[in-house]
């Protein structure tokens, strides 16, 4: 799933200083599992806000709301009125959810309340971590199933780099290193000799190097 | 075996010698004038002369402009390429620049992360890996193509090399990755600093017992420590090097104003241990801004007068 982090509430309210009414708007999907921009954080943001604006004497209404996701139109029918009733729009959802709503919504504003910051998993309750970067052309076929993309600091496809030191990366000793774990993984299953195989050089036309990417789905299919 | 290029290096190794590099970090500045000096104080002792390129990830002069100077000054320089900074237009454009100039050693690796650096906000590349990067080389000077599969008008002749640090974990593949590097098109390797001389023996043991030594030359690399706080920092804190105690525990045994001197004592002794060891091809000695040192620890190891070759 996204993974995203609610921005600091100083920098929040100096985004929104300036306009009147303020929809705080949850997307109760990805982001609502790492606890940062569900419907219920849209609420509990909402009443900070409020109660910064009555410290600070500011003329400025701020609804909640939500919907359970913001990067497709069906969900967006229940929450038509309170958007079109405020300014701007504080989305809690990630990049993808806030670009959705100015590209839908042309005469309002959208705000980014999160810093979106990867695609990942919950490794424990309050743990989640970085595990793909869609470089589109997966290769975890090649790498005993953990990503070295994503999950070595310098994206080696032939590693582990001289750094590694004892399972962990140079540039953080709480960073496993991928390498390690590839490695781990290939002799627990009996195949250590494929590390011997060399990853060819990378096509990454496939990631952002080759411009913003689009699928188009054949009619039947979607 | 007949060198196939232009690479004093390689003549050497080739002929047979044990060789000796050494190299020099670019200045952090736009004068030359140092970096010169460096090179002109190591030129009789040493064969070629690695520059390397923004090492530990700080901004300095470029490795291809110093190789450059070097090459002008009748040096042979080894030019340090890192897959960090630079995509694999540039990485092949800076190539033929360098075979434009006559430089024929290249040594490929990928570099500190930047985050140790003076730029820890920067992005890095790594569009290439550092085995990808030798195979980038060798396609170039063996096939005169570029990777995008375009024939090179006048293909370059490189001598490649790759890094090894056979004290990195884990050590099980260390032997492994270096089959891979040769494999990937490595002529020669140098490695990592040797302190804890056991282990690099038994790495080398088992390089030989693949063969590996009969396909690259290897160059051992070296040291000097300054100090026991020196000592101390590249045990706990340089990742992938391994400083064993007695080598710590020697170093702050002698005074303080001995120390130098006992650092430079145990890289001689070193060198001399692994001259006598199966499958050395040579030495790559690191003297970290300690260059003037260079020359007495070629001449007390044995290692002077350097071969000429033509």
């Amino acid at each position: 799933m996204i993974v995203g982090k609610q921005k600091p509430i100083d920098d929040i309210w100096e985004m929104i200083s300036g306009y009147q009414k303020i929809l705080v708007f949850g997307c109760n999907t990805c982001v609502a599992v790492c606890h940062q921009g569900g419907n219920k954080e849209a609420e509990i943001l909402a009443s900070l806000l409020r109660m910064r604006a009555t410290q600070e004497g500011a003329d400025i209404q701020i609804k909640d709301g939500g919907i359970e996701r913001q990067c497709e139109h069906e969900f967006f029918e229940s929450a038509k009125g309170s958007i079109q009733w405020a300014d701007a729009v504080l989305s809690l959802a990630c990049g993808v959810g806030v670009q959705f709503i100015a590209g839908k919504y042309p005469a309002k504003v959208a705000l980014p309340g999160l810093d979106t910051l990867f695609m990942g998993d919950v490794q424990a309750p309050g743990l989640l971590t970085e595990s793909c970067q869609g470089c589109g052309k997966c290769i975890l076929h090649l790498t005993a199933g953990i990503c070295p993309i994503s999950r070595c600091a310098k994206r080696i496809m032939n590693g582990p780099c001289g750094g590694s030191t004892k399972g962990k990366c140079e540039i953080n000793k709480e960073l496993d290193c991928a390498w390690q774990l590839i490695l781990d993984r290939l002799e627990a299953l009996g195949r250590l000799d494929e590390y011997e195989r060399v990853i060819p050089v990378k096509d990454w036309s496939t990631e952002r190097a080759g411009g913003p990417r689009k699928l188009v789905m054949d009619k039947e299919a979607s | 075996m007949n060198a196939k290029t232009n690479s004093r290096l390689e003549k050497i190794l080739v002929a047979g010698h044990k060789a000796v590099t050494s190299e020099c970090g670019p200045p952090r500045g736009g004068d030359p004038s140092h970096i010169e000096e460096k090179a002109n104080l190591i030129r009789n002792h040493v064969d070629a002369i690695n520059i390397t390129d923004n090492q530990t990830s700080v901004t300095r002069m470029c490795s291809l402009a110093v190789c450059i100077r070097l090459k002008l000054m009748g040096l042979e320089p080894v030019l340090q390429m890192v897959t960090r900074d630079r995509n694999r237009i540039a990485l092949q454009s800076d190539i033929l620049g360098a075979a434009s100039y006559g430089i024929s050693n290249i040594l490929c690796l990928s570099g500190d992360h930047q985050s140790f650096g003076d730029c820890p906000t920067g992005q890095n590349v790594h569009d290439l890996d550092s085995m990808q990067l030798l195979q980038t080389v060798r396609l170039m000077c063996d096939e005169g193509k570029f990777l995008g599969g375009g024939d090179i008008d006048s293909p370059p002749k490189m001598f490649s090399g790759a890094a090894a640090n056979p004290f990195a974990d884990p050590y099980k593949i260390r032997v492994p990755r270096l089959a891979k590097k040769v494999a990937c098109g490595a002529q020669f390797i140098q490695t990592q600093c040797i302190y804890n001389v056991e282990k690099f023996i038994d790495w080398m043991g088992k390089v030989c017992d693949r063969g590996l030594h009969e396909k690259v030359f290897i160059l051992a690399g070296v040291t000097p420590l300054k100090s026991a706080g020196m000592a101390r920092y590249m045990k706990n804190r340089v990742p992938g090097m391994d400083v064993p105690d007695d080598v710590v525990k020697r170093m702050a045994g002698v005074p303080k104003e001995n120390q130098p001197q006992e650092g430079i004592d145990i890289c001689v002794e070193t060198i001399e241990r692994l001259k006598e060891v199966k499958g050395i091809s040579g030495f790559h000695i690191m003297a970290i801004e300690w260059e003037e040192k260079v020359p007495e620890i070629v001449e007390r190891a044995g290692l002077y007068p350097r071969p000429q070759v033509s």
